[in-house]
């Protein structure tokens, strides 16, 4: 590409990028498989919305550039981007018509051709409306970036709100129609499929109110926040601690089955991110081969409780101390050969460990004991004083005081001396050394802890289950995890809960999202990495180290009282 | 004096080495009592070296990849195996085409080079693009950073290579010239198998005297050495790390074609499993180290093709070859706590790992 050319028009560029971005997106058959979900009934799917957030975003990158290169160039550059990303869409579709694109991509179908040419029965005027939307897409873009910062927040939150309202009516809906003086209400918000239009409206008019009111009281409700005396301080944290508890407790009764299954599964996410959150976000040592110990976990409560292979015949609880020790012990017998690696060569190793593991319980060699492919079941539900953990709503409690004791305990070992020593170790192990800290007791530690973590969260996935197979426990589990922790933050115990409910609740509520899971988390992990190292809840430590410049940067600007109000 | 050892045992270390004696032992007794049972005869060895030897060729092209990176920039590109999935992957599509207009057939070579060409060409692309968007932005970032970042990108890469070509598995077409085998007295050996022997020999004598003898080579291996001083020396280091991650990305795409010729499919998980062995390949011959990846390679496939059958049938252990993948990670792992440096021995690791 001539350089000179992308200096003169800064859209050209980015708008090549959106282009391929928006193609790829359209042939790995996200757009089609979305677009069964409508946002905005008759409207707007979910498919289109994709494409849409992408090409603005684009546009504005875009025109962003252009105000930077003089002030005329805003609109030029906007709609140069606009018009390229319309233009790669529509040369996608005339090619789609020319040729069978499908014995190489499979997506490529006239489904998704017509989704692209907003289902028009003439191909020109399809072709047309597209190039007429990157225009328009251009021009808002540009629009958006001359609009000043306030007016802009509150235009995207509004519109961001709407959008996933729309995404997550499968949840919302069925909650609130649960309360009559909401049901009529809820059922003109979403009539069908969808979000009605007045409904989005409204919704949208609501949300940026609250969004610009907040932009300019928002600092002041803070302020006034700090200002109160510490005890009252305390008893508004103590507040909002019980209204969470309370909500936690309800939530399967509101919820209904289903949803109640989702929770599991995130609790069951939550349980292994604390565990692995030690080793990797506390201690900073980077395990893939966490699934491990999850299996383990699983395999002990599977081998104790389950009459299936008949060696023992114990009940949950009596099986539940072991599988949690198993798990140590698994910790600390990997641990030691790895004590001595570093970085990628610890990530790698322990990925082999992983591995060996699940290939040892899926042979035929292990099979008398381990059950082989066709794993073990019967494993009996836990139980309390004749009351069954069975159904998924009573099951999320219990995993919901899992949750509640790793949380609590992890929570007491960062502050603890351990805590430290781990993240002395995870900033730089030569000069924990020097400082005093026991390497080997430390590390081992991290991933006894963690370990045994895991190991709690697999046997109680064996009992939620009733039975266990070797290919619930493969590497992608371990990744699964590590996406989580790092979504939410590493070493941040918020940021566990969110990541979870992020990356594990919102798959499960979009099923056609399934295949593309692991993309989406590949892209989140690439993402996360190059824009906010920090995660979506940081912990504070961590978020000053990595925005240490930026922070004294402001400090400096702060003292000649130049900085804005931070964003 | 034995004052002097009891200072220098530690505990860990105790235990490690005493893994290691057992595990020496297990090999050893498994070995032997294999050789006395003689299930297999000589002919069933040759075949096992043979196949070993081939598996092992591919594997030492994919870990040149990891190796020349590893050299430049201490990381593992854990995309790589992503990298070399997606070439024979794309390439199948024309070699379908080649097979379907007949010209597989009556032109076998120029057919196989030009698939050839194609899926280096992707895989290189793959690789070019991947250093571009996710590695460079990331220079001088903390050690855990990249590494992550590499994991994000390989399932990424995988995903989306599944969306557009689909999930299932796709039959490589038979080449019919390559079809048959050569007998020389006890030596049996199939003519893909001998391809895919020659082909990585050759690529690999190829690579090698690039690195050594052009001036590109030499500017890549002073980049690996020192960054800092090269870019003094008025080497253009940026673009000497793409280039070595289209140098990896051209090896990973031949050997791509020669794994899809051998085990006649391609699916966009093929890449995962041979990433690793390629890995542990590195490893075992120092990673930083061009001939050393060659040599741990080919080792790695001789362990992986004779090791069930030899140490673990005389253990007695059911079904030994559904424990080979077991066998090399195994040997990943050992090598990683017994001699990190490798074979070779290379300084590199002693430096950084």
């Amino acid at each position: 590409m001539n350089p000179a050319l992308t200096q003169r028009f800064p859209g050209i560029r980015l708008g090549l990028i959106g282009g391929a971005c928006l193609v790829l997106l359209s042939l790995i058959g996200m757009v089609e498989a979305f677009n069964q979900r409508e946002i905005i009934s008759d409207v707007i799917s979910m498919g289109q919305t994709l494409l849409l957030l992408t090409a603005v975003f684009i546009g504005y990158l875009a025109a962003k550039r252009g105000r930077e290169r003089g002030q005329g160039l805003v609109f030029g550059a906007g709609i140069t981007a606009g018009l390229i990303m319309a233009g790669m869409l529509a040369l996608l579709v005339l090619l789609g018509h020319a040729i069978n694109m499908r014995q190489v991509f499979i997506n490529a179908s006239p489904a998704l051709f017509q989704i692209l040419i907003f289902q028009q029965e003439e191909l020109w005027a399809g072709i047309g409306l597209l190039m007429l939307a990157g225009v328009l897409i251009g021009l808002s873009a540009a629009l958006l970036c001359l609009l000043p910062h306030w007016l802009r927040r509150v235009i995207t939150t509004g519109l961001c709100s709407v959008a996933v309202v729309g995404l997550l009516q499968d949840l919302i809906a069925p909650i609130f129609s649960a309360w009559d003086p909401l049901a009529s209400l809820i059922e003109l918000i979403f009539p069908g499929n969808g979000l009605s239009i007045s409904g989005a409206v409204g919704l949208l008019i609501v949300v940026a109110a609250l969004s610009a009111f907040w932009s300019f009281k928002g600092q002041a409700v803070q302020t006034r926040i700090q200002a109160l005396p510490p005890q009252s301080r305390r008893g508004l944290n103590l507040a909002a601690l019980l209204a969470g508890v309370i909500v936690l407790l309800v939530i399967p009764q509101v919820l209904g089955l289903f949803l109640s299954e989702v929770m599991t599964i995130v609790g069951l996410y939550v349980l292994l991110g604390l565990g692995l959150n030690i080793v990797v976000g506390f201690a900073g040592l980077l395990d893939l081969g966490y699934v491990a110990f999850f299996a383990i976990g699983s395999y002990t409560m599977a081998i104790l409780t389950s009459p299936e292979l008949g060696f023992f015949d114990w009940n949950f609880w009596q099986a539940l101390p072991l599988a949690i020790l198993f798990g140590v012990l698994a910790g600390v017998i990997l641990g030691v050969p790895v004590l001595k690696m570093r970085g990628d060569y610890l990530a790698i190793a322990t990925l082999g460990f992983g591995e060996i593991i699940r290939i040892m319980v899926l042979s035929d060699f292990l099979r008398p004991w381990l059950g082989g492919a066709q794993g073990i079941g019967k494993i009996p539900k836990a139980e309390i004083a004749g009351f069954e953990f069975a159904t998924p709503q009573e099951i999320y409690y219990l995993i919901l005081a899992g949750c509640a004791l790793v949380g609590f305990i992890s929570w007491r070992l960062r502050d603890s001396r351990l805590g430290r020593a781990w993240m002395a170790v995870r900033e730089d192990e030569d000069v924990a050394q020097a400082m005093g800290i026991n390497l080997v007791a430390t590390k081992l530690l991290a991933f006894a802890t963690g370990a045994g973590f895991s190991a709690l969260s697999g046997a109680i996935f064996a009992t939620k289950l009733g039975s266990v197979y070797p290919h619930s426990f493969n590497v992608m589990i371990s990744i699964n995890i590590l996406c989580v922790i790092i979504v939410g933050g590493m070493g941040s115990m918020p940021g566990v809960a969110v990541g979870a409910l992020a990356l594990v609740g919102l798959p499960e509520l979009l099923r056609e999202f399934a295949d593309y899971r692991l993309l989406v988390y590949g892209a989140a992990l690439m993402a996360m990495m190059l824009l906010r190292p920090e995660g979506l809840w940081p912990e504070a430590t961590r978020q000053r180290e990595l925005h240490e410049e930026e922070s004294v940067v402001r400090a400096s600007k702060l003292a000649e009282g130049t900085a804005e109000p931070r964003s | 004096m034995l004052q002097r050892i009891r200072e220098r045992l530690n505990p860990t270390d105790i235990v490690m080495w005493s893994i290691g004696g057992i595990l020496l032992i297990m090999i050893c007794w498994g070995s032997v009592a294999t050789l006395v049972k003689g299930v297999y005869s000589t002919h069933h060895w040759i075949d096992f070296i043979i196949f070993g030897l081939a598996q092992g060729s591919i594997y030492a092209l994919i870990a040149m990849g990891y190796t020349m990176v590893y050299g430049v920039l201490r990381m593992i590109n854990f995309a790589h195996s992503e990298v070399f999935m997606s070439g024979p992957y794309t390439a199948y599509y024309f070699a379908a085409y080649f097979y379907r207009s007949g010209l597989l057939e009556s032109h076998p070579v120029i057919s196989m080079v030009l698939v050839f060409l194609i899926s280096m060409a992707t895989s290189t692309i793959i690789a070019y693009l991947l250093e571009l968007i996710a590695y460079r932005p990331l220079r001088g970032a903390p050690r855990l950073v990249p590494l992550i970042t590499a994991i994000g990108a390989s399932f990424f890469l995988q995903y989306v290579f599944r969306g557009l070509y689909g999930s299932g598995f796709q039959a490589y077409p038979v080449i019919k010239a390559l079809e048959g085998q050569w007998i020389a007295g006890p030596v049996r050996i199939l003519k893909f198998q001998a391809l895919v022997i020659v082909a990585a020999a050759l690529l690999m004598v190829a690579l090698y005297q690039f690195t050594q003898r052009t001036r590109l080579g030499k500017a890549l291996r002073s980049v690996s050495e020192d960054k800092e001083a090269s870019a003094l020396m008025g080497i253009d280091v940026d673009r000497m790390i793409s280039m070595t991650f289209v140098i990896g990305g051209a090896a990973a795409g031949a050997a791509g074609v020669l794994y899809a010729i051998m085990f006649k499919q391609v699916h966009f998980f093929m890449g995962f499993i041979p990433g690793i062995k390629a890995f542990t390949a590195a490893v075992l011959g120092g990673i930083g180290n061009i001939p050393g990846a060659m040599l741990g390679g080919i080792f790695l496939g001789l362990v992986e093709s004779v090791g069930p059958s030899l140490f673990l049938d005389g253990l007695g252990i059911v079904a030994p070859y559904q424990l080979k993948d077991a066998i090399a990670f195994s040997m990943l792992v050992l090598v990683l706590i017994f001699r990190p440096t490798g074979i070779l021995g290379e300084r590199l690791a002693v430096k950084k790992a």
